[in-house]
């Protein structure tokens, strides 16, 4: 299985999110994740979807399936062109007097930060490339983690040309 | 102009020169057709909404218009599912209007509240929901645009109850602007080069059309590169009527029950060009052993088509009213002798299909479903529309029937929806009323919408409605008899419902012809009553639709049989 991250700009207008996420059922398609927000155009959102295939031909399918969608104005294969990768998450781990030092260690090590501290936990932020991501999951692991959440992935090419020029 | 939303509605349909509505009314429509009874506006009460949607789409595919069709919120729109699912598998261009529950009360699981966007959304081409009067103009606007532009299909609008009664300032668009969407699809002129370079180097080419054709109105073009070439040209079950009936290469229908030479021609072609098709896995066999010796060249408007299911070398990406011209014009103005260079291959196919064309046992002292069949189209006229419902007798439709051009051959294909014909053929009746309308459909099939017969009584719509009666769901008997140790699991019909005062009691005529010694005469006489009638025809229980290419298995691994040539 191969991941590539797609960005497919869509009109903003209700029940968008509704086709794009229906036809992916519909079809099939394994997605890793999804997430999708405004952009510098008010009437576009941008959904950036990263999708896990067997083959070249099941990646076609994908794009394609999804150009014909009437509300989608544009998707490019951000993992074909040169372009950065970031996926954000925020970690809830169980932190008290004897490991909070070890933590903020971690913390350090990964340039992640801390974001909220509590009487009994700590709130752990961190922004980079999914492999480091798992990282600070695998190694905060060794503590409790409370909860986790992930954006899932976003990217922009690099240099000039946007999206929706390309 | 000020005007209500259900106003603004039926003026858009009007501008988009709509001629009738196929519908069911209800209470979140109510605003809609108080509108429509002041205008007068042209409607079809069916009696159901399945029969209105159904009905929409046998208009769409016997005229190339738009179809559509109203209901009403809940279950309304939920009725329209299947009818909403067969128009989408077949690109039939449909704009089906739902009310849907006030604003205020949307998402509040209110009375006759269901999420029909949710719902269609994968059945639909596109779909919106409408909670403002002031979107109502530029949304119909977009709907019929985008359900008959490209590759067809059915579009459904929600309609908020409370948006009918707004009152706004209606006009409606010149133009639509989608930015994801144009509506054009002219491709690259360098593809058709492309095939035509591979035609030259090819010994043994061969057509591959389906529904594509239909639906672009392409057959003038097609006959005529047909014409040009002698290629040998087989079907698919939605491109029957493309291919000139008269050509002796034209072997009809390929795949799971199609022609012997049809299918043999598949796996022995050098290069097979599919125009307007989506291989679909009644007409490939097993996919990855479908067409082996052969170069696939594919014409196509849809992206997502190509290399789908099978793998194609030379892609056509277009309208095939933009790409068949062209290709067209490429061989009008070659000098090449393509008829003499092909006559070997085509007098080859052309030898099989006289060898092992369609039969069936002859003289079994039954009215034989084949012979039924074979009798009408000897009988009907060059403007007869055959409409059919799905199983047995819609595979010996056909088989047996020959349509003389497109859009005279409806028929549920992709979704293979029972119970679609009758209300089909009522709407191919109103969409072509000076052209006969003959419906082919079984014990089965018939009881799944036999309300309708009372629609046709009530308007007068003269559809003539053959029931291939075998008293059994002849597709699944034969199944079960082939694969399945002849175990009839509930396929056995034996009913008690008498089909003739079933028509007669709705206000339809009906007879009932049982010897074979009356067939002719009792067919002659049906098919000409005036209005719509019902011909119950008793036909054998046991007979299997043949050839057949068994599932999972290469099309020239079909199991024939049938009778003498």
């Amino acid at each position: 299985m191969k991941k590539f991250l797609l960005a497919v700009l869509v009109d903003n207008k209700p029940g968008v999110l509704t086709h794009v996420s229906g036809l992916i059922s519909r079809r099939a398609f394994n997605i890793e994740s999804i997430s999708a927000g405004y952009t510098e155009e008010a009437e576009v959102t941008r959904i950036n979807i990263v999708v896990s295939v067997e083959s070249e031909q099941e990646l076609e399918q994908v794009v394609n399936q999804l150009s014909k969608l009437i509300d989608v104005i544009k998707i490019v294969n951000l993992s074909e062109v040169e372009s950065i990768k970031r996926e954000l998450v925020m970690i809830k781990v169980r932190a008290n007097r004897n490991n909070r030092a070890d933590i903020i260690n971690v913390v350090n090590i990964f340039r992640a930060k801390i974001v909220d501290v509590g009487p009994e936990d700590v709130v752990i932020e961190l922004t980079g490339e999914q492999g480091k991501i798992d990282a600070i999951c695998e190694v905060l692991s060794e503590y409790e983690i409370i909860e986790i959440a992930r954006t899932g992935a976003i990217a922009l090419s690099r240099g000039l040309l946007p999206v929706k020029k390309m | 102009m000020l005007m209500n939303g259900a106003r603004a509605v039926l003026e858009s349909l009007k501008k988009e020169q709509v001629d009738v509505v196929f519908g069911y009314p209800g209470g979140a429509v109510l605003t809609l057709y108080d509108e429509l009874y002041k205008m007068k506006f042209p409607h079809i009460l069916t009696k159901h909404e399945q029969g209105a949607v159904h009905a929409a789409d046998g208009y769409a595919r016997a005229t190339g218009r738009v179809g559509v069709c109203f209901a009403t919120s809940g279950p309304g729109g939920t009725n329209l599912v299947t009818g909403i699912a067969t128009a989408n598998m077949d690109s039939v261009p449909l704009v089906c209007i739902t009310g849907q529950v006030a604003n205020p009360y949307i998402g509040k699981d209110s009375f006759q509240e269901a999420d029909i966007c949710g719902i269609t959304t994968p059945i639909t081409k596109h779909n919106y929901l409408v909670k403002r009067a002031v979107d109502l103009p530029r949304v119909l606007k977009e709907a019929f645009f985008i359900a008959c532009t490209g590759r067809p299909g059915p579009v459904v609008i929600d309609i908020a109850k409370d948006v009918f009664a707004e009152e706004f300032n209606y006009e409606y668009p010149h133009a639509v602007h989608l930015r994801g969407y144009s509506g054009k699809f002219t491709g690259q002129e360098k593809e058709i080069d492309v095939v035509f370079a591979a035609l030259q180097a090819a010994r043994r080419p061969l057509f591959f059309i389906g529904g594509g054709v239909t639906l672009s109105d392409e057959t003038a073009d097609l006959r005529a590169i047909l014409a040009r070439t002698g290629i040998p040209v087989v079907s698919t079950l939605m491109g029957l009527g493309c291919a000139d009936p008269a050509d002796e290469a034209a072997f009809g229908m390929a795949g799971m029950h199609g022609s012997y030479a049809a299918n043999m021609a598949i796996m022995e072609c050098d290069l097979l060009v599919g125009i307007g098709v989506r291989f679909d896995d009644r007409v490939t066999g097993v996919v990855e052993e479908f067409a082996p010796r052969a170069k696939i060249a594919h014409f196509e408007v849809d992206a997502a088509e190509i290399n789908k299911n099978v793998r194609v070398d030379y892609p056509v990406l277009g309208d095939l009213r933009w790409s068949l011209p062209l290709f067209r014009q490429r061989l009008e103005s070659s000098a090449a002798d393509y008829k003499g260079r092909y006559s070997m291959w085509r007098q080859y196919v052309i030898a099989m299909h006289h060898e092992k064309p369609f039969t069936y046992k002859k003289d079994t002292g039954c009215i034989m479903p084949q012979a039924l069949v074979e009798m009408v189209s000897r009988m009907s006229e060059d403007q007869t529309i055959i409409v059919t419902d799905v199983g047995q007798h819609q595979m010996w439709a056909a088989q047996f029937y020959t349509p003389r051009q497109p859009r005279q051959f409806i028929t549920s294909g992709g979704l293979g929806t029972m119970g679609y014909g009758l209300p089909a053929a009522l709407g191919a009746k109103l969409g072509q009323p000076q052209k006969q309308v003959v419906l082919f459909t079984g014990d089965g099939s018939i009881m799944m919408n036999c309300q309708e017969l009372a629609t046709a009584a009530d308007y007068q719509i003269d559809v003539k409605v053959i029931v291939l009666h075998n008293h059994v769901l002849g597709m699944v008997a034969q199944w079960q008899r082939m694969f399945y140790d002849r175990h009839y699991s509930e396929s056995l019909l034996n009913g008690h419902t008498d089909l003739v005062k079933l028509a007669e009691a709705m206000g339809v005529a009906g007879c009932r012809i049982s010897e074979p010694a009356e067939l002719e005469s009792g067919l002659r006489k049906a098919l000409a009553h005036e209005g719509p009638i019902l011909i119950d025809v008793m036909v054998p229980d046991t007979e299997d639709v043949l050839p057949m290419v068994p599932g999972g298995k290469r099309l020239d691994q079909m199991i024939l049989g049938g009778g003498e040539v």
